[in-house]
């Protein structure tokens, strides 16, 4: 059975519709795998065993009775932020460890109702806080290409959990690179769409205008038909946008004829050092290859992203956060009186990274701060959205690298800005709104290390481009195949 | 009050909107019920879940605000106020900062003697409402001393409308007249049920003084817990009169929160401006702003705004001749106001109209429980009636027996009438044998009347109507008896 769990969505549905597979095998395999690899990955918090087979029952039985569904017995992995009725969902946070959601967010519905089975709900940092999963309160997740190393964040446990085979595909939420970034660090494509093209409801807000599910995926033509799948307006979400979702599936191309690629200016590489600057230039070269016309295109305020994103994420979280306070839901810590009660309860509920965040934040939004810091930041934001408007007038795409390094070791950015700055990349299109992802784009070996590590290039599309960026990600993939060149490091149980 | 002061005062009222759902979720906005039944994710704040608006609600607020003549900006947003309280599920409320939908007006209100005034809105936004908390175990349902407290979120997420004016109140007395002109117009534009009761309405003053004549504010306190226009009548007489009392005694007044005391009828300190929240306001990133209304359908609305109480009060008053206390009763029942509006309008007798809609009309609705609009006795009907009376058709005994009839169904009193051949006898040939039949029956009546006693009349009158059917002109039958009695027999 383990040839199974290397299959991607595409082929797993096709069989199971074809009738070759069923659900059910597909499910028990991937259960399989988790309990081979789980010890050593730790992708889940929570593994849904009777859940996924009921499911898988269920998905059975609608083929069986003539239903053709686009990701039918589909293994998915779903962050530990998304609601799925009856499951503990935790964010990764004490406050929230023994949460059962009495409701299924909109995206995991979507992906259930295309066929999708659940496997499990996974790591993150604390509520979606971080770039490595190592803020998560519940648990270790484990680079499966080296467990010496983080699998990225704050996405790390899907990305984990499909890099190590236990699922086809996953959802992950990115605010300011969590998709993206744990994506080219577990070799994988992560994929973030337009906001307001994925429903967040029933996902926990870390920062409400900046969060966006998405898929994380072995292959572009996955990411797609799971982004298919969950895109779409929903009246449960008054941000998600209502307008048609053009087909991404169906775009998906083998070149990049006709195509203007940006190289951003201010992104030197250089500095990221001579290997991955020779990687980088190596991947844009492929992309010109490919017959894609490089330009040269400005950001002049993109340096000022990180700031910027570090007063409005913080801003909404603080407000966001609030209703974590013992009343209702989740950890309580008692006290003589409410207020001390509500002190009690945060203290030992939220993890030194969401007190900070929470602390920043509540500073911004302060009386006497407020124009100072959250006002400019959101002018700052609109400037930074003006650029990319003016940039994509030369250009149809633009390409960088999607982190500033390949995965590193565990407690290796032990200051919280040298964390900040593994999203430099990636939070520009976030404050943007644009859609994002990263592809696979080569190996290196880092310093001390002695695996080769995944690098991922991140492409990026105007607003509602999708249908492009996946469309040209899928040429870039079947061109190069970097992703195939090395498997996962989980021992004897994972054939490569 | 004396002479050297005069008092300032705004009011700032929160008014549940009338809506089948709840302001952000699909819950039903419905007071009552077994606590925590009319809840979802949303109005509970669970973890995930997001707000969407009540298209509904935002309707009800343009209706108010173009009611009160204020301006629709053409953006709007939604903003958090954050701070911590248990019984508001998000530890934020979703309200409106520095964009509300409505902006400046006026509400135009009346006071007992029918002078009309005015008092400047501020603006009107609309947020959501809180739970509600109860404690536990402390005797007098305070949260001091109680052993724990239950949290009823049926109320959490019902869509409020904060209505704020200008301080250009002088007196309690306007304050009230302006809460019930407001109260009345939002009942009539029916964006709210207004009950006090049913804390639909609350509202809480802000009250200054300063010495009269002098255009600065004087330092203002907040006064809240108030449940009915009476307390808040006395609540601000209260305050007023505490506030000149330290001023007098050269003392400062200090800007703070108080609560108003019922029982002991005065105010009590709450909080001070020290410990009052920074709210962190900031707009809402689960909502897009908003664009209220496009012309054509702020037009739409406008024309769809009907006559408010405050208009109808100064045409009842002015052009009816109604005085200020019946035509108060009358626009303070919507219903009620609009059928005399038809009776009065029908006949051309609208000091008799409103005799007849508040006096017997409404006995009959208050003993019978139905209202007057909703009875068998319709306007046309009653208009019909207002005739016969006015037009001596019939007299006052038979109206009120008619009248009686209409509301038990019997239909046109004229249709009654006709029948019945009820109307009255006016012919003084017929009554004068019925006059002279009664003199004959009594003679010894007739005698001591003459000889002074008479108080008798009145019994002969009785033996005239009877024998009349009733039917007899009540003014001629004396008349004609005491022309009889009076000749020499």
């Amino acid at each position: 059975m383990s040839g199974i769990v290397e299959r991607g969505a595409a082929e797993i549905a096709r069989e199971v519709n074809g009738g070759t597979i069923s659900a059910i095998e597909v499910t028990e395999a991937a259960l399989a795998q988790v309990d081979a690899v789980e010890a050593r990955t730790g992708a889940f918090l929570t593994v849904l065993h009777e859940l996924a087979r009921k499911v898988a029952a269920g998905v059975d039985a609608r083929v069986r009775g003539g239903e053709r569904l686009p990701l039918a017995g589909v293994p998915l992995a779903v962050k530990d932020n998304m609601c799925l009725t009856g499951t503990r969902t935790t964010c990764g946070s004490k406050i929230l460890e023994h949460w059962v959601a009495p409701y299924t967010a909109t995206a995991v519905a979507r992906m259930l109702a295309a066929g999708c089975v659940p496997i499990g709900k996974t790591n993150l940092d604390e509520f979606a806080m971080g770039s490595s999963c190592e803020n998560s309160a519940l648990g270790i997740t484990r680079n499966p290409y080296d467990l010496e190393r983080v699998p990225g964040g704050s996405s790390g446990g899907s990305a984990a959990a499909v890099a190590a085979r236990e699922t086809a595909l996953a959802l992950g939420s990115d605010t300011g690179g969590s998709i993206r970034e744990p994506g080219a660090f577990c070799n994988l494509i992560g994929f973030k769409p337009t906001y307001g093209r994925v429903s967040r409801y029933g996902l926990i807000a870390f920062a409400s205008s900046l969060d966006q599910i998405g898929p994380l995926a072995r292959t572009v033509e996955d990411a797609a038909l799971a982004y298919e799948a969950m895109s779409g307006h929903d009246p449960m979400d008054a941000t998600s946008i209502d307008r048609p979702v053009e087909p991404a599936v169906t775009a998906l191309r083998e070149d990049l004829r006709g195509l203007r690629v940006g190289i951003v200016r201010e992104f030197d590489t250089e500095k990221l050092g001579t290997e991955l600057d020779a990687a980088y230039r190596r991947a844009y070269a492929e992309l010109e290859k490919l017959g894609a016309r490089m330009v040269d295109v400005s950001l002049p305020t993109a340096d000022y992203g990180l700031a910027t994103y570090y007063l409005i994420a913080p801003a909404e979280c603080s407000s966001n956060l609030s209703r974590f306070d013992g009343v209702r839901y989740g950890l309580r810590v008692d006290a003589p009186d409410v207020q001390a009660m509500y002190e009690r309860t945060r203290a030992a509920g939220f993890g030194p990274e969401v007190k900070r965040r929470i602390l920043i934040g509540t500073h911004a939004l302060s009386s006497g701060y407020y124009d100072a810091y959250y006002v400019r930041a959101q002018k700052a934001r609109t400037l930074i959205a003006r650029d990319f408007e003016n940039a994509f007038a030369d250009c149809d795409l633009i390409a960088s690298p999607a982190a500033s390094c390949p995965a590193f070791r565990f407690n290796a950015k032990s200051d919280p800005y040298s964390m900040y700055l593994m999203d430099y990349y990636t939070i520009p299109m976030s404050l943007a709104g644009l859609p994002a992802l990263s592809v696979p784009c080569g190996w290196i070996t880092p310093a001390g290390g002695t695996n080769p590590m995944p690098l991922g290039l991140q492409l990026c599309a105007p607003l509602f481009g999708e249908p492009l960026l996946l469309g040209a990600a899928h040429a870039y993939e079947r061109a190069t195949m970097y992703a195939s060149r090395h498997a996962p490091q989980l021992g004897g149980e994972v054939r490569a | 009050m004396t002479q050297q002061y005069e008092a300032v005062i705004g009011i700032e009222c929160h008014v549940e909107l009338k809506t089948e759902t709840k302001m952000f979720c699909g819950c039903p906005n419905e007071f009552g019920g077994e606590p925590n039944t009319k809840v979802c994710p949303v109005c509970l704040g669970l973890p995930g879940a997001l707000p969407v608006p009540n298209a509904r609600a935002i309707e009800h607020m343009l209706r108010a605000g173009l009611a009160f003549g204020a301006e629709i900006p053409a953006f709007s947003k939604f903003d958090r106020k954050n701070y911590f309280y248990p019984d508001m599920p998000k530890d934020y409320q979703i309200s409106q900062y520095d964009m509300p939908l409505t902006i400046g007006g006026s509400v135009t209100y009346w006071l007992e003697d029918g002078e009309m005034r005015t008092c400047r809105l501020t603006r009107i936004h609309l947020e959501e409402d809180t739970g509600k908390s109860t404690h536990a175990g402390s005797g007098d349902g305070r949260i001091a001393g109680s052993d724990y407290s239950l949290v009823d979120f049926n109320r959490a997420g019902v869509p409020l409308m904060e209505c704020v004016s200008e301080p250009d109140l002088r007196s309690a007395q306007e304050a009230v007249g302006y809460l019930e002109s407001l109260r009345l117009t939002l009942l009539q534009l029916g964006v709210s049920d207004v009950r006090m009761e049913e804390g639909s309405l609350r509202c809480d003053a802000n009250v200054s003084i300063r010495p009269a004549g002098s255009s600065q504010l004087g330092t203002k306190t907040e006064i809240k817990n108030m449940n009915s226009f009476r307390s808040v009548q006395r609540a601000i007489d209260s305050e007023i009169e505490r506030q000149i009392g330290m001023v007098e005694a050269g003392e400062r007044i200090v800007q703070e929160t108080r609560g108003w005391d019922e029982v002991r009828g005065v105010t009590h300190p709450m909080r001070s401006k020290e410990q009052a929240h920074d709210y962190r306001y900031f707009p809402d990133p689960d909502l897009v702003p908003l664009e209220p209304a496009t012309e054509a359908g702020l037009a739409e609305v406008r024309g769809s705004i009907p006559e408010l109480p405050w208009q109808r009060f100064e045409r009842f008053t002015a052009q009816y001749g109604i005085a200020p206390k019946p035509a108060a009763q009358l626009v303070g029942n919507p219903q009620l106001a609009a059928y005399f509006d038809r009776v009065a309008t029908i006949t051309g007798r609208p000091q008799a109209s409103a005799n007849l809609v508040l006096g017997d009309l409404s006995r009959l609705a208050n003993e019978t429980g139905v209202a007057v609009s909703e009875s068998p006795a319709t306007a046309d009907f009653t208009a019909e009636l207002v005739h016969l009376l006015e037009g001596r058709t019939i007299n006052s005994k038979i109206g009120k027996d008619l009248l009686e009839r209409m509301w038990r169904g019997e239909g046109s009193p004229r249709a009654i009438v006709e029948r019945e051949g009820l109307a009255q006898t006016s012919d003084p040939d017929a009554i004068e044998a019925f006059v002279d039949a009664a003199l004959a029956a009594h003679p010894q009546v007739a005698a001591d009347f003459r000889a002074g006693k008479t108080n008798v009349a009145g019994f002969l009158v009785g033996q005239i109507m009877k024998a009349s059917g009733g039917k007899a002109d009540p003014a001629l039958v004396k008349e004609l008896l005491q022309k009889k009695l009076a000749a020499p027999s």
